[in-house]
C-alpha cells in the first residue's frame, strides 16, 4: 500500500507538470482535475495509514541513503500533506474558473502549480536536509514563475525581486548545509540530532540556515518583497502562496531548529527571532490597515501572521518539555489554520474584486447588501486569523499563551493579545467599508456559485479546525517506527 | 448520548440551525422566515421548560467533549443557567415577533435575523457554558454576531458606533482571555461548581489570585457596562430597536453581568472571594455606576439614550447584589438579573413603537403621545414604575432584597446609595411620563397609522405581553418557579453549610 | 597550507565577492552573475569540506551536480524574467518603472 502511496504523492504531481505543458488550457485543466482526485486520495490514504500505525522511515525506489533519498513519513507531515492537498486542490479549482483560458500564458498556471505541489510534497517529508534544499528551489522557482503568470510589468518587477531574495535565502540555507555536511559527514535529519548530542554543531550553521530562510519566509524585516508579490498576483496564485509556500522554509527551520536548537541555539537567536516575529506581527498589521487596496490589506496580513510562527523558537528553547511541547502543538495549529484561513480569504477577496470591478477597499461599499456570500466567507476566515473563538485560530493562540505563561515570558503574551486586537483592526475596516449602505440598485457583477462555494469551504474548516484540533495533534505526536521492509 | 444529556445541546442547537438555514434563505421569503424564527424560539422556550423542571427535581443535564489536551468543552444546565437561559429564551421570542413587525419591508432582513439567531444561540451557550473555557467561547462569538446588528442600517453613524462597540468589546474579549488563559495554566481546566475552587488553595497564591480576579472582571465589567467601561452602550443605540432591546436585556449587558456571577461564585466562591476581599471594592464601583448611569440619564434628550443611561445605572445592581455577602444579597442581585431584563425590555419595545409609529426619538416631542397610544404608554409607564421600584412591579421584589441584604451584611453604605438611585430613577422617569400623559400634544410630522390599532400589531403585543409580566412578577414573586424563589433556591446551593 | 584550506578559504572569499556584488549592483544581470559566483563559492566549500582524509566522497559531488542543475534552471528563468521586464519597462535595474 505505502509503496504506492507514497511515490504517488511525488511523481504525479510531476509527470502532470510535464503533461500539462504540452496542452492548452482547458486540457491542461482536465487531466488537473483527476490530478487532484488522485492527490487527495492519496494524501487521505496516507493519513490514515500513519495515523493508524504511526510514522515510519521510507527509501524512495528502494535506495539507502545517503546516495538514495529517505523520506521520513511522520504525523506532522502528512498532517501537512493533506494540508496541502486540501488548500492546492481549492485554489486550482478556483483557477480553472478565474483565470481566463483567452489569455495564452495562463495555460502555464497547471504545469506550474504540479511543480509547486510536488515541491511542497517533497518538503514535507524529506528525511535529509539536502532533499530538503532541492524541494526548497523548485517551490521557489515554481512560485516565481506563478507571479509573473499576470505577464504586466509591476507582476514582473514582483516576480524578479520575489526570485532574487528566494536565491539569497536559498544559498544561505546551502551554505549552512555544506557546513553541516564537512563537519558530521551525514544530512539526515536524524542523524544530525544524534551526533550533535555529542559533538555541539557550530552556531554558525544555524545562525546561516535562519538567515536564509528567513528571507524566504519573510520574517520582518526580510518581508519587503512578500507583500508585491502576494498581492499583485492572481488570487489563487495568492491563496497558494501566502497558505503553502512561506510555511515550506519556515517548517525546515522548524525541523532543524528541533533537531540540534539545543545545542547549537542561544538565548539571544532564540528571543532575537522572537522578537523580530513580535516586530513582523506589529508592523505588518498596522501596514495592513494602511492599505488602500483590498490584496495588499490581505498580504501584509500575511506578514503578520507569520511574525507568530517565529515565538516557536524562544518557547521551545531552555523551557520545560511540556512546555515546549505546547508550543510546537500551538505554532503547527496556527499554520494550518492560517493557511486555510489565509487561502479563504484571498479567494474571496478575489471574488470581491471580480464582482466590484475595482481593486480598493473603499469601493466594497453595498457589498454586504448585494454580494452577502462572498463577504461571509470572507468574514469566517477573518475570524480565525483575528484568533476568536470558535476557530482554528483561536485554538493556537490559546495554546500559544498557555506556552508563554508556562514558560514564565510573558512578554509574548503582551504580542498574542496585541495581535489579535491589532488584526481586528485591519479586517473591521473592510466590514466598514461593506456594511456601508449605496441604496438599492445593485450594481455588481455575481461572480458564478462555483467561485464563491470554495472559499466558504476552506473558511469553514479553518473555522471547524477549532473543534477538531486533537485530532491533528494525536497524529502529529505518534512516534516514528522503522522502515518499511 | 441520551435525550437527558443532549438538551443543552439542542437548546443551543435550535437557534444555531435556525440562524445558518435563515443566512441561506433568500431575501424575499419573508413568510418562511418568520414561520422558522418563531418555530425555533417556541421550541427552544420548550426545552429551557424541560431543563428548567429538571433541574428542580434535582437532575443534572451535562455533556463534554475534549477540545485540546486538558480543555473541555462542557455545555451543562445546573440552576443558575436555566435562570439566564429561560430569561433569553422568553424574551427571544417576543424580540422576535417585534422584529419581524419593527423590519417590515426593510432591506437586508436574512442577515438581520440570521445574525439575530446566531446572536442567541451565543446568549444560550454562554448561559449553558460548563467551565470558563467554553464560557470564553461563546462569550466572544456574541462580540462577533452582534456587530452586524449594530451596523445593521449602513449609514455612517451607525458603523461609527460599530467601531467604538468594537473598540470596547474586543479589547475586553482580549483581557478575559488573559485572566482564563491564566487560571488555566495554574489550575487546570475549572468547570463552574457552587462554591467554588479554590477553599483549599495554598495562601501564596492569593495575591496572584486576586490580580486575575481583577483581570477577569475588566474583561467582563465592558459588556456589563460598569464605570468607566461603559462608553460603548449609548453609543451603540444607533441600532434598531429590537437589537437595542436584545442588547440591553438579553444579551450584551447580561452576558457581562452573569459572567461576573459565574467568576464570583462557581469559580472563586463567594466566601473565599469575600475572605480574598475583592468583593467590597467590586461593591463600591457598582454603587458608584447606579449613581453615575443615573444622574448621566438626567441629562439626556434622546429616549433610547436615557434608557441606555438607565440600563449602565441598573445593571450595576445585579453586580452589587452579588458583592452583598450574604445569602440575601445574592438573590436580589440574581433575581434582578430576571427582572430587570423583563422591565427593560418593555421600555425599549415602546420607544421603539414611539418611532415607529410617530417618528418619535427625543423626549421632548412625546407630548400628549400617551392619548395617541394608549396601551404602548401604559406598558412604558408599568416599566418605568418597576424601575422605580414602586411596590408591587417587579423591580420593588429586587430594591427590597437588595436593601435587606444589605442590613444583613452589616454594608449600610448601600441604604443611601439604594434611596438615592431610587430618587434618580424618579427624577429621570417621571417628566418622561409626564409629557406623555399630561402635555398638550402638538402633533407629529412622521406619524403613521395601521388600521384601528394605535401601532402595528406584532409591535403592540411584545410590549404589552412583557409589562404584563412586570407586574406579575411583583405580585407572584412567591409563587414556585417564580424568579425569586429560583433565586432562592440557587443562593442555598451557593453557600458553604 | 592543507588544499582542505585552500579550498575552504577559495569558496568563503568566493561567496563574500558574490554576497557583496549582489548587494551593491542594481544591473540585474549583475545581481544574477553575483549569485552564481556565490553558488560557486558554496559549491567548492562543499566538496572542500567533505575531505578530510584527502579522499573524495561521492556524496557531495552528487550534491553539486544537483546544485548546478539547480542554479542553471533559476539562472534560465531569471534571465526570461528580466527579457520580458526590459522589454516592457526598457529598464535594466528595478528602481523606478511602470506601476512602482
Amino acid at each position: 500500500m505505502l509503496a504506492l502511496l507514497i511515490p504517488g504523492l511525488l511523481f504525479t504531481p510531476l509527470a502532470l507538470a510535464v503533461l500539462c505543458l504540452l496542452v492548452n488550457f482547458r486540457i491542461g485543466r482536465l487531466f488537473s482535475w483527476v490530478g487532484i482526485i488522485v492527490q487527495v486520495l492519496v494524501a487521505l490514504g496516507l493519513w490514515a495509514t500513519v495515523a493508524d500505525q504511526g510514522g515510519l522511515y521510507y527509501d524512495l525506489g528502494g535506495w539507502a541513503a545517503p546516495l538514495g533519498i529517505e523520506l521520513r513519513v511522520d504525523g506532522l507531515a502528512v498532517t501537512f500533506v493533506l494540508l496541502t492537498a486540501v488548500v492546492a486542490s481549492a485554489a486550482a479549482l478556483h483557477a480553472g474558473a478565474y483565470l481566463d483560458p483567452r489569455k495564452g500564458y495562463q495555460s502555464y498556471f497547471w504545469p506550474l502549480l504540479w511543480f509547486l505541489w510536488a515541491g511542497l510534497n517533497g518538503v514535507w517529508l524529506a528525511g535529509d536536509l539536502f532533499n530538503l534544499y532541492v524541494g526548497l528551489e523548485l517551490i521557489s522557482l515554481a512560485a516565481v514563475g506563478l507571479v509573473a503568470l499576470g505577464g504586466e510589468a509591476p507582476a514582473l518587477r514582483a516576480a524578479l525581486r520575489y526570485l532574487y531574495a528566494a536565491l539569497l535565502g536559498s544559498l544561505g540555507y546551502l551554505l549552512a548545509v555544506a557546513l553541516v555536511y564537512g563537519s558530521y559527514g551525514t544530512l539526515s535529519l536524524s542523524g544530525i540530532a544524534e551526533l550533535a548530542a555529542d559533538h555541539p554543531p557550530a552556531p554558525l550553521i544555524l545562525v546561516l540556515a535562519a538567515l536564509g530562510l528567513a528571507l524566504k519566509t519573510a520574517l520582518f524585516p526580510l518581508h519587503f518583497w512578500l507583500p508585491a508579490a502576494h498581492g499583485i498576483a492572481k488570487s489563487p496564485v495568492s491563496a497558494l502562496l501566502s497558505a503553502l509556500v512561506v510555511k515550506a522554509s519556515f517548517y525546515i527551520m522548524a525541523r532543524l531548529w528541533l533537531e540540534m536548537g539545543e545545542q547549537a541555539g542561544s538565548i539571544w537567536l532564540a528571543q532575537g527571532l522572537g522578537a523580530l516575529g513580535a516586530a513582523g506581527v506589529v508592523v505588518g498589521s498596522w501596514q495592513a490597515f494602511r492599505q488602500s487596496r483590498l490584496k495588499m490589506v490581505v498580504a501584509y496580513s500575511s506578514v503578520a501572521q507569520i511574525g507568530y510562527l517565529f515565538l516557536l523558537f524562544p518557547l521551545s528553547w531552555g523551557v520545560a518539555t511540556t512546555t515546549a511541547e505546547l508550543a510546537q502543538q500551538g505554532i503547527t495549529l496556527h499554520l494550518i489554520s492560517h493557511a486555510l484561513a489565509k487561502a479563504a480569504m484571498f479567494l474571496a477577496a478575489g471574488n470581491l474584486i471580480l464582482a466590484v470591478g475595482n481593486p480598493q477597499v473603499s469601493a466594497l461599499a453595498g457589498v454586504s447588501r448585494f454580494l452577502p456570500f462572498s463577504l461571509f466567507s470572507f468574514g469566517l476566515a477573518a475570524v480565525s486569523l483575528m484568533g476568536l473563538p470558535p476557530s482554528g485560530g483561536f485554538v493556537a493562540k490559546w495554546l500559544l499563551l498557555q506556552a508563554s505563561l508556562a514558560a514564565g515570558q510573558w512578554w509574548w503574551i503582551g504580542v498574542l493579545l496585541l495581535g489579535s486586537l491589532l488584526s481586528a483592526l485591519y479586517v473591521f475596516r473592510i466590514f466598514r467599508a461593506s456594511f456601508l449602505e449605496t441604496g438599492s440598485d445593485d450594481p455588481f457583477y455575481h461572480p458564478p456559485r462555483s467561485l464563491e462555494v470554495i472559499p466558504m469551504a476552506l473558511a469553514v474548516m479553518a473555522i471547524g479546525l477549532g473543534f477538531v484540533a486533537n485530532l491533528p495533534l494525536t497524529v502529529m505526536a505518534l512516534p516514528v517506527g522503522g522502515g518499511v521492509p | 448520548m441520551s435525550f437527558a444529556s443532549a438538551l443543552p445541546l439542542l437548546t443551543l442547537m435550535t437557534s444555531l440551525v435556525a440562524a445558518l438555514v435563515i443566512f441561506m434563505l433568500p431575501e424575499q421569503r419573508q413568510g418562511l422566515r418568520t414561520l422558522l424564527n418563531l418555530t425555533a424560539a417556541v421550541v427552544k422556550l420548550g426545552l429551557v421548560a424541560i431543563m428548567v423542571a429538571g433541574v428542580f427535581r434535582g437532575e443534572d443535564y451535562s455533556i463534554s467533549y475534549t477540545l485540546l489536551p486538558g480543555v473541555e468543552f462542557i455545555l451543562r444546565a445546573d440552576a443558575l443557567s436555566v435562570m439566564f437561559a429561560g430569561l433569553s429564551a422568553v424574551l427571544w421570542l417576543f424580540t422576535t415577533i417585534y422584529a419581524v413587525g419593527y423590519l417590515e419591508g426593510a432591506p437586508n432582513r436574512s442577515r438581520f435575523f440570521g445574525f439575530f439567531s446566531l446572536c442567541v444561540a451565543s446568549t444560550m451557550g454562554i448561559a449553558l457554558a460548563g467551565n470558563l473555557f467554553t464560557f470564553l467561547l461563546f462569550y466572544e462569538m456574541l462580540t462577533l454576531s452582534t456587530y452586524p446588528l449594530v451596523v445593521h442600517r449602513g449609514t455612517r453613524k451607525a458603523v461609527r458606533a460599530g467601531n467604538s462597540y468594537l473598540a470596547y468589546t474586543l479589547t475586553g474579549g482580549v483581557v478575559l482571555l488573559l485572566g482564563v488563559a491564566w487560571l488555566h495554566t495554574l489550575f487546570g481546566d475549572l468547570p463552574f461548581a457552587a462554591t467554588g475552587h479554590f477553599q483549599q488553595v495554598d495562601p501564596a497564591l492569593h495575591g496572584t489570585l486576586a490580580l486575575i480576579f481583577l483581570i477577569l472582571i475588566t474583561g467582563l465589567a465592558v459588556k456589563s457596562a460598569i464605570f468607566p467601561l461603559h462608553g460603548w452602550l449609548p453609543t451603540a443605540m444607533v441600532a434598531p430597536a429590537p437589537v437595542s432591546a436584545l442588547l440591553h436585556a438579553v444579551a450584551v449587558v447580561k452576558a457581562g453581568a452573569f459572567g461576573i456571577v459565574r467568576v464570583v461564585y462557581d469559580i472563586y466562591g463567594i466566601e473565599f472571594a469575600y475572605a480574598l476581599g475583592v468583593l467590597e471594592p467590586l461593591g463600591w464601583l457598582a454603587a458608584f455606576t447606579i449613581l453615575y448611569g443615573s444622574v448621566r440619564a438626567l441629562s439626556q434628550t434622546d429616549l433610547k439614550r436615557r434608557l441606555a443611561f438607565s440600563t449602565v445605572s441598573q445593571v450595576s445592581y445585579i453586580v452589587l447584589g452579588v458583592t452583598l455577602f450574604g445569602p440575601i444579597g445574592t438573590i436580589g442581585g440574581l433575581v434582578h438579573l430576571l427582572h430587570q431584563g423583563v422591565m427593560k425590555i418593555t421600555l425599549f419595545f415602546c420607544a421603539g413603537n414611539y418611532a415607529e409609529t410617530l417618528g418619535v426619538h427625543r423626549i421632548d416631542e412625546l407630548d400628549g403621545a400617551g392619548r395617541r397610544m394608549p396601551l404602548t404608554s401604559i406598558a412604558f409607564t408599568l416599566g418605568a414604575f418597576g424601575m422605580m421600584g414602586a411596590p408591587p412591579l417587579a423591580g420593588f421584589v429586587t430594591k427590597w432584597m437588595l436593601g435587606s441584604g444589605a442590613l444583613a451584611s452589616g454594608m449600610l453604605w448601600v441604604i443611601p446609595v439604594l434611596v438615592a438611585s431610587t430618587l434618580l430613577n424618579a427624577a429621570y422617569f417621571l417628566p418622561i411620563l409626564y409629557r406623555l400623559w399630561f402635555a398638550t400634544p402638538k402633533g407629529w410630522s412622521q406619524e403613521r397609522r395601521w388600521g384601528r390599532l394605535e401601532t402595528h400589531s406584532w409591535l403592540l403585543w411584545p410590549p404589552l405581553l412583557t409589562a404584563a409580566l412586570t407586574v406579575l412578577l411583583g405580585i407572584l414573586a412567591s409563587a414556585p418557579f417564580s424568579p425569586l424563589s429560583w433565586a432562592e433556591l440557587v443562593a442555598a446551593r451557593e453557600y458553604l453549610p | 597550507m592543507t588544499p582542505v584550506q585552500l579550498y575552504v578559504l577559495a569558496g568563503v572569499l568566493l561567496c563574500g565577492l558574490g554576497f557583496a556584488g549582489f548587494l551593491l549592483t542594481s544591473h540585474l544581470l549583475r545581481k544574477l552573475m553575483a549569485f552564481n559566483i556565490m553558488g560557486s563559492g558554496t559549491f567548492l566549500l562543499l566538496v572542500g569540506l567533505a575531505q578530510p582524509n584527502n579522499t573524495p566522497d561521492p556524496v557531495p559531488q552528487a550534491l553539486v551536480l544537483t546544485g548546478i542543475v539547480v542554479a542553471l534552471a533559476a539562472t534560465a528563468l531569471a534571465l526570461v524574467l528580466m527579457r520580458r521586464w526590459y522589454h516592457l519597462s526598457g529598464r535594466t535595474d528595478l528602481q523606478g518603472g511602470p506601476g512602482d
